[in-house]
């Protein structure tokens, strides 16, 4: 087996809402690089809870405590400034949320409006095109760019928010079941998108649909009462689960 | 038979409201035209004398409409720096917490003082402190009569703007940190944005509350008759020329500070009206 440094790297990671009780429990996780690896698990099982965890969105509780290590190329993320994490790990949240008082184009480039980074109007243009064009938003859109994102469909929306997410370059994409709220057609051409996304981008997802998994994740984790009970090749988990909630999981004796 | 009944009783008393109100203006209009017929109207708005010598008799409501938009005006401005603050304390930064509902409570008991309390308190307390500071000679005047007025309205428009940063979606807001906002770019950028026709409706609304406030006005506003000539002269508001003088004031004299009160009640009723259009589409949207 070959050993590649991982991007992204869980140790012993805990989350805790109040003091006696854990969401995450001491989850170690390595993440490849330019993978798609899918969290599952019943709910409140902590999967979103250990997503939002690695790009430090708990900070902006103040009751919420995450221990352990999260190394983002080798480094603790939970002693570096949440604004820096979060510039290098996207987030797609699960409900589609441009900003409703921005255009399309200014949704693209929000990020650097937010974080007061000013671009030319050649460079603007040139991260709108390519942002939208990843997200295969482009072509539908490129004549209403002026208009407000919150006049596109969910589905569209939902791809505005990941071309928003890309435009900041970032390692690591973080997204909490990012088709949920998405009619079939729509979640399959997000599913096709992450597939293609995966070259520029290392993905995690948290995912309800074990079908969504199953085609697009070439890892998996299974997570069950804040603890991961099982990370390996998704192949792998779902033909020959190593453990026994895992197979329960998957054929739908629990959920 | 009994729901009929019902029926016929609750239409009769939603019909009072309609009833008073119609009488009220048309009151207001009936007393009013005497001043209008004799000055004619756009005069009567334009003229800035008030010259009740028997036989030179004027009358002109320009200085008092000028009194009522510079408090009302003032006090706005005053009112800003404080309630904002407040409204991002309890709808933001300490949403949901201790500090933010003590914080609110406190804000709202504001509204509920009497009005002539806050009167008392800024003639002793507010005018001699102006006066120490030489700010005016006499203490009263525009300035301390807005900087009152503005501690009175800010509950008002604290409070509904604090609704309207409330109820800016978390989703937006997470979606603004994940790509590294921070705190303060977060409020700037998508909370003042997103809840902006909200929180200009809520301060539609507050001045509204400013403009026919009497007693608080009356007291501190030094009651002359003249067009203020900066903010710390003193001068009349629409609410306080009518308290002052309809005891002593018959005839055409009456009629036209009824005409005052009739274009204040217009000038009112217009505002609040643009104010509730403005929030109800904040709402919708």
């Amino acid at each position: 087996m070959e050993s590649v440094k991982p991007i992204l790297e869980f140790r012993k990671t805990c989350v805790s809402y109040t003091k006696q009780t854990m969401a995450v429990k001491y989850v170690s996780a390595a993440i490849e690089k330019n993978t798609i690896t899918a969290i599952m698990g019943p709910s409140g099982c902590g999967k979103s809870t250990l997503l939002r965890a690695a790009n430090l969105m708990h900070n902006l509780y103040q009751n919420i405590r995450v221990d352990g290590e999260i190394l983002l190329n080798g480094e603790n993320i939970l002693s570096m400034e949440p604004i820096d994490v979060r510039r290098r790990v996207g987030m797609v949240f699960q409900r589609p949320a441009p900003f409703p008082t921005m255009s399309i184009y200014d949704n693209v480039l929000s990020g650097f409006a937010l974080n007061g980074i000013k671009l030319s109007k050649a460079e603007k243009d040139a991260t709108v095109e390519r942002c939208l064009k990843s997200v295969a938003l482009w072509d539908e859109v490129k004549d209403v760019l002026n208009k407000k994102g919150t006049f596109l469909s969910g589905g569209q929306q939902q791809r505005l928010c990941i071309a928003r997410a890309l435009a900041m370059k970032p390692d690591v994409l973080l997204m909490d079941e990012p088709t949920s709220a998405l009619d079939p057609i729509a979640t399959k051409h997000i599913e096709e998108l992450l597939l293609e996304l995966q070259k520029e981008v290392t993905i995690l997802i948290v995912t309800h649909n074990m079908g969504q998994a199953k085609r697009i994740s070439s890892k998996s984790m299974f997570m069950y009462l804040g603890e991961l009970v099982e990370y390996g090749d998704t192949e792998a988990m779902f033909s020959n689960p190593a453990d026994e909630r895992t197979r329960a999981y998957l054929t739908g004796k629990m959920g | 038979m009994s729901d009929k009944l019902y029926k016929a009783l609750l239409f009769l008393t939603a019909l009072i409201m309609p009833i008073v109100c119609g009488g009220v203006v048309y009151a207001l209009v009936t007393d009013a035209y005497d001043a209008f017929e004799h000055f004619g109207f756009f005069k009567f708005l334009t003229s800035s004398d008030w010259n009740y010598t028997q036989g030179a008799e004027q009358y002109g409501a320009l200085p008092f409409i000028t009194g009522t938009l510079m408090t009302t005006l003032l006090a706005l401005v005053f009112c800003i720096p404080f309630s904002l603050p407040v409204a991002l304390f309890v709808g933001e930064y300490f949403k949901g917490t201790k500090a933010a509902s003590v914080l609110g409570t406190i804000t709202d008991l504001l509204a509920g003082i009497p009005s002539i309390i806050y009167g008392l308190w800024g003639f002793y307390t507010l005018r001699p402190l102006i006066m120490a500071l030489n700010i005016s000679p006499q203490g009263s005047g525009i300035l301390t009569a807005s900087m009152v007025l503005a501690i009175m309205i800010v509950p008002y428009a604290a409070s509904l703007s604090t609704e309207f940063i409330k109820m800016v979606p978390n989703d937006l807001k997470e979606g603004a940190y994940s790509l590294g906002a921070t705190r303060a770019e977060v409020v700037r950028k998508i909370i003042f944005p997103v809840a902006g026709s909200g929180i200009f409706s809520s301060y539609v609304l507050a001045i509204g509350r400013a403009l026919g406030e009497t007693m608080t006005v009356t007291m501190l506003i030094g009651n002359t008759n003249n067009i203020p000539d900066s903010i710390t002269s003193t001068g009349n508001s629409m609410a306080s020329i009518i308290a002052n003088q309809f005891g002593e004031a018959d005839d055409l004299r009456l009629s036209s500070l009824i005409a005052i009160g009739l274009i204040l009640f217009l000038i009112t009723a217009i505002i609040n009206m643009i104010g509730k259009m403005m929030i109800k589409r904040a709402r919708i949207s």
